[in-house]
């Protein structure tokens, strides 16, 4: 994993994470020796098959799961050896959530929801920035709606603010589009590729989608809990391409384990 | 279907256990009540079957209401000539007597607290049927005077053994003896003295002690030869017998004492059972509100079936037979906890000096029948609510994201809450001022009434105090308050809900709580505006004592008056009234009336001799009695007319109906004195308490211990309410623990959220904390309102009978609330644990 770009910041990164789930012959590697590093002012995504450990990985970035070994930083912080509360004020305050599923609180309003990480930390948000990112989301007057007066795309779009507003390191997506229409999803994306380009965020992103994957400035391909390829400034043919070729590839690597099964091997 | 509902509570286990716990706990106390008064029942009835002969011959009107012994006795010729008759195989002349108590190791009484302190002479003589009774059971029967048999709870209870002098007390001439314990007796084949004392002396002593020494009996047991009946050998005995004195079958006699017991166990069975309902109406809010939610998190999954073509009823179906299985379970287990139960209450009744021994618990199949029904219909019912909801669930809602249960609309919910309010109201009102049949009933259902009417507007009207809640939350814990605040609006119907099972808890608390302090501070203002004594001299387990420390009392230095007091308990007859009622009436000297704060309004003193009585205006009023009238009272001797004399304002000190001592003892009454009221400024409390030293049970108190002496009893009256309620606040303990639970379920992937974005376990564990305060202090707050205002209510319909003085017990209301908020905090921690202990990505991939 090398880059071209001169001494380029570090975000985060891990160095040689593992890690199983299951024993014996139920033994899962999703993480196999995985070494990367995001780069500060980049959009990442991360890309790869079912299974490829590619969720695992965001998650053992940002705090929300333990690798078995490895080490994870996000900043000059090793996650590895912190507690709980340790990581709970990290969460709070060097990372940024977008899930599939919106998550947001349904007894907040919109205005509430994205504020509520600097609440819970009990910070003032800074005003402008916030004006900003309120701006950004382009909610309009929709700001004082409950979630469940809002559409998928708002909401996504109020969990994207959410994420962004107590600027922390990094932001983290989870398939952020996976559960909108092509036209909701394409305007989450460009807030996540605008925040990138105007206000320097590192965004790292798990998707399916090559369209989704085409706004990032590079694309990390996870097969088998390792990486496999890397792409710059990719295209959605690109991408269809080394993902089509992956999926080759895995379900190569199925047929002949089953073949080794059978054989007894 | 039934595979479906089967299925949906296997695998919600928790969740099926916490709402289980509420039926069970409610069965419990229904059925725990039922083994106790059985139990209670049948320990009484095979007491009296064992102390009863075949025939008892007696003097007529031979007991006086208390079951002492009159002044009227039998001869032992008569002994013989029954033993004579035809049919009968022996007769046994017996002495018994109230009032003789022992005294254990540290000078202490034992039994006392009403309990009687029983005093015979021994003799063989058989109980009726051929039973086995008392017998000696250990050592042997008392031979001489000085020799003494005890019966085994009380030598169990003070650990006298065979060889020790026991120090005894009795109420006649001679106050205090001590004797050589020398037996045991006890009954051999079961059966207890239900905390009554027993201590037996030989038959020439106990005539010494209780008959001033003449060889009389109180009664005689005729023991039936073989083949002979109780009825026949009654027959052959009767042509014997001398004017005055009548034969009883064994079979009648213990009727007759059993009866009265019986009155007494059925309303102690009445009065838990109230609070087995109160825990049951407790419960069923618990099982409405847990039903709902789990019927609402299933929502989806309900929908699925009816998108997959079950019928609406159907789905209705399966939820009640949800209901249906989990009462069962409820009931089973209720039933096992009840024996527990009855056992914890047999303890707690035995503090109260209500010993029932080693009587083995009954349980009759009665109990089980009524213990399932109570926990089927109480679960079933409480579940259709839910269940009818979940008809309504349209299919399509399978398909969707969030599914909202169909709800009641509010304005519906205000119409028949308020409906329900007004109709309680009313019935509480008829009941309280308006003289209609069962006034008891009336205002009981209207409590209930008014408890379910304001539960069901409280989603409504409570609204502001969840939003203040919610404001002074989140200004004190900031982010963490305000979405504590905000979840406990997001369901207010789930949140009053539960509030209302600590609610009505609360309410029935504090109703007692401003009942009780009330009829202290009447107490109180009777004491301080009536009585005139400085001192009384009374015993302190109501039992009557020799007039001897009267006249001792009397030769104190600085003693100017001393006013002995009785009482006694007779059956009257009021103008045309043709049957008698029970009257207390108060014996007292002539001249002493002014003692006991007695202030004519009409009539006076003048008159008042033997023969004649006053009467409070009150009572006078109800009877419609004046000036001049006659009464007729039943006394030992036979019925006798009392003229009124004078009429007095109405004061609790004096009681309703006053005579003179002269006129009870004419009537048979022992002469014995129940209190003193000593007119002493002068004398040293120290001098009087030494003509009692040898007394243990009569004390001396001055005016102010005497107030308190009159209050321990309501005291002792609320704490034992106050324990029987905390079944009911247990209960709403478990309402809140469950809401809080079902509700974290619920919430698993916000809290989730909540987590990754940064909120820390404590922060959690504060939040939830922070809703469950609110739900308590919210009930505590209806609760002890409504309970204020149900007291009031009562007081004010109570005034014209001496309970004038409405004391609103700041104190306790302080520590109900302070309760709620120890029963908020005591709740949350297992739903706060739980959600604190959820793994993050877990949570959140939760759907």
């Amino acid at each position: 994993m090398t880059t071209t770009e001169p001494e380029p910041t570090i975000a985060a990164s891990v160095r040689n994470l593992t890690k199983t789930y299951g024993s014996g012959d139920a033994l899962v590697r999703a993480l196999d020796d995985v070494s990367l590093d995001l780069i500060a002012g980049e959009f990442t995504a991360v890309m790869g098959p079912s299974g490829s450990g590619k969720s695992t990985l965001m998650h053992c970035c940002a705090a929300l799961d333990r690798a078995d070994s490895g080490s994870v930083h996000v900043g000059d912080v090793e996650l590895t050896r912190l507690k709980d509360k340790a990581l709970t004020a990290l969460r709070r305050d060097q990372i940024g959530f977008v899930f599939q599923a919106f998550n947001l609180v349904p007894t907040l309003t919109a205005r509430e929801n994205i504020t509520l990480p600097l609440d819970i930390a009990g910070r003032k948000p800074d005003r402008e920035w916030f004006d900003n990112v309120i701006a950004t989301v382009d909610l309009g007057d929709r700001l004082h709606h409950k979630p469940n007066e809002l559409s998928g795309g708002q909401q996504q779009r109020v969990a994207v603010a959410r994420a962004l507003v107590s600027r922390p390191r990094v932001v983290f997506a989870d398939e952020p589009t996976g559960n909108l229409d092509s036209h909701s999803g394409a305007e989450v994306l460009e807030l996540l590729r605008d925040s990138v380009d105007q206000h320097g965020q590192t965004v790292v992103m798990v998707t399916h989608d090559p369209v989704a994957a085409s706004y990032t400035d590079r694309v990390v391909f996870l097969a088998d809990g390792r990486i496999v390829d890397e792409l710059r400034d990719p295209t959605r043919e690109e991408v269809l391409e080394r993902m089509g070729h992956l999926t080759e590839l895995a379900a190569g690597t199925k047929r002949a384990a089953e073949n080794n099964t059978e054989r007894g091997i | 279907m039934f595979r479906v509902a089967l299925k949906s509570l296997l695998a919600r286990k928790l969740r099926l256990l916490m709402s289980t716990f509420a039926i069970v706990l409610g069965v419990s106390f229904v059925s725990g009540t039922l083994v106790f008064s059985d139990t209670l029942a049948r320990s009484f009835t095979s007491l009296f079957a064992s102390v009863v002969g075949d025939v008892v011959v007696r003097p007529v009107g031979g007991t006086t209401a208390d079951g002492a012994p009159s002044s009227k006795t039998l001869r032992p010729a008569l002994v013989e000539r029954l033993a004579a008759a035809p049919g009968a195989a022996r007769a046994d002349g017996n002495v018994s007597a109230t009032g003789v108590y022992v005294v254990d190791k540290d000078g202490k009484l034992v039994g006392g607290q009403g309990a009687p302190g029983i005093g015979t002479g021994y003799n063989t003589a058989p109980p009726g049927h051929g039973l086995t009774g008392l017998q000696v059971v250990d050592g042997r029967a008392p031979e001489t005077s000085g020799e003494v048999a005890l019966d085994e709870d009380v030598v169990d209870k003070t650990g006298y053994e065979l060889g020790d002098s026991v120090p005894l007390i009795t109420a006649g001439e001679t106050a205090t003896l001590n004797a050589e314990l020398v037996g045991v007796m006890g009954f051999p084949e079961g059966g207890s003295l239900n905390g009554a004392t027993l201590a037996t002396f030989d038959m020439e002593t106990a005539q010494d002690l209780f008959l001033g020494g003449k060889d009389r009996y109180h009664d005689i047991w005729v023991t039936a030869e073989d083949g002979t009946s109780q009825e026949e050998l009654r027959d052959a005995v009767e042509p014997l017998l001398p004017a005055d004195v009548e034969a009883l079958t064994g079979d009648e006699a213990a009727d007759e004492s059993g009866e009265a017991l019986m009155e007494a166990i059925s309303f102690i069975r009445t009065f838990l059972l109230v609070f087995a309902a109160i825990a049951l109406v407790v419960g069923a809010f618990l099982i409405v509100n847990t039903f709902s939610i789990l019927v609402a998190q299933r929502s989806r999954e309900l929908a699925l079936l009816r998108a997959l073509g079950a019928s609406r009823r159907q789905v209705t179906v399966s939820v009640v037979l949800e209901a249906f299985i989990l009462g069962l379970v409820g009931s089973t287990a209720g039933l096992a906890l009840g024996f527990g139960l009855a056992m914890g209450i047999r303890a707690m009744f035995s503090q109260f000096g209500l010993e029932l021994g080693g009587t083995s618990l009954i349980f009759l199949p009665q109990t089980a029948i009524a213990a399932y029904a109570v926990g089927l219909v109480f679960t079933m019912g409480a579940a259709l609510v839910p269940a009818w909801r979940t008809g309504r669930i349209a299919p399509i809602q399978a398909l969707r994201d969030d599914v909202a249960m169909p709800q009641s609309s509010m304005t519906r919910r205000m119409i028949i809450g308020t409906t329900l309010v007004l109709a309680g109201a009313g019935a509480m009102a008829a009941g309280l001022f308006f003289d209609v049949p069962r006034a008891g009933w009336a205002i009981g259902i209207g409590m209930l009434l008014v408890l379910l009417g304001v539960a069901g507007v409280a989603p409504v009207v409570t609204k502001p105090f969840l939003a203040a809640a919610g404001w002074v939350n989140a200004k004190l814990f900031r982010t963490v308050g305000r979405l504590a605040g905000q979840n406990s609006l997001r369901n207010p119907r789930r949140t009053t809900a539960t509030a209302s099972a600590l609610m009505i808890g609360l309410a029935v608390a504090s109703t007692l709580a401003i009942l009780g302090s009330s009829t202290k501070a009447s107490v109180d203002k009777a004491i301080s505006e009536n009585f005139v004594g400085d001192y009384v001299v009374s015993n302190a387990v109501g039992q009557p004592f020799s007039p001897k420390v009267a006249r001792q009392i009397a030769d104190v230095d600085g003693v100017e008056r001393v006013a002995a007091q009785r009482f006694a308990f007779l059956p009257m007859r009021f103008g045309s009234e043709s049957k008698p009622r029970d009257t207390v009436v108060i014996g007292l000297d002539p001249d002493n009336l002014d003692l006991i704060g007695v202030k004519f309004t009409s009539g006076g003193a003048d008159g008042f001799g033997d023969g004649t009585l006053v009467v409070s205006e009150q009572f006078a009023e109800d009877r419609d009695l004046a000036v001049g009238d006659t009464v007729s009272a039943t006394m030992l001797t036979g019925e006798k007319e009392l003229e009124v004399v004078g009429i007095y304002e109405t004061n609790p000190l004096a009681g309703d109906l006053v005579t003179t001592n002269g006129t009870l003892t004419g009537g048979g009454f022992p002469d014995q004195d129940n209190s003193l009221i000593v007119i002493a400024p002068d004398a040293s409390q120290d001098d009087l308490d030494e003509v009692v030293a040898t007394l243990p049970i009569v004390t001396v108190a001055n005016q102010q211990e005497y107030a308190e002496a009159q209050r321990a009893p309501i005291d002792q009256m609320v704490m034992l309410i106050f324990a029987l309620l905390g079944l009911a606040l247990l209960i709403a303990v478990l309402g809140i623990v469950n809401t809080l639970a079902l509700s974290v379920i619920e919430r698993t992937r916000e809290i989730g959220l909540l987590r990754a974005i940064g909120l820390g376990r404590a922060q959690l564990r504060r939040m939830i904390t922070l809703e469950s305060i609110v739900i308590a202090l919210l009930g505590a707050a209806l609760g002890v309102g409504l309970g204020l205002l149900f007291g009031t209510a009562a007081l004010w319909s109570l005034r014209d009978q001496g309970l004038e003085v409405i004391a609103i017990p700041w104190g306790q209301v302080g520590i109900f609330l302070g309760l709620a908020l120890v029963i908020g905090v005591v709740a949350a921690a297992f739903p706060a644990r739980r959600a604190a202990r959820l793994d993050v990505l877990q949570a959140i991939a939760t759907e």
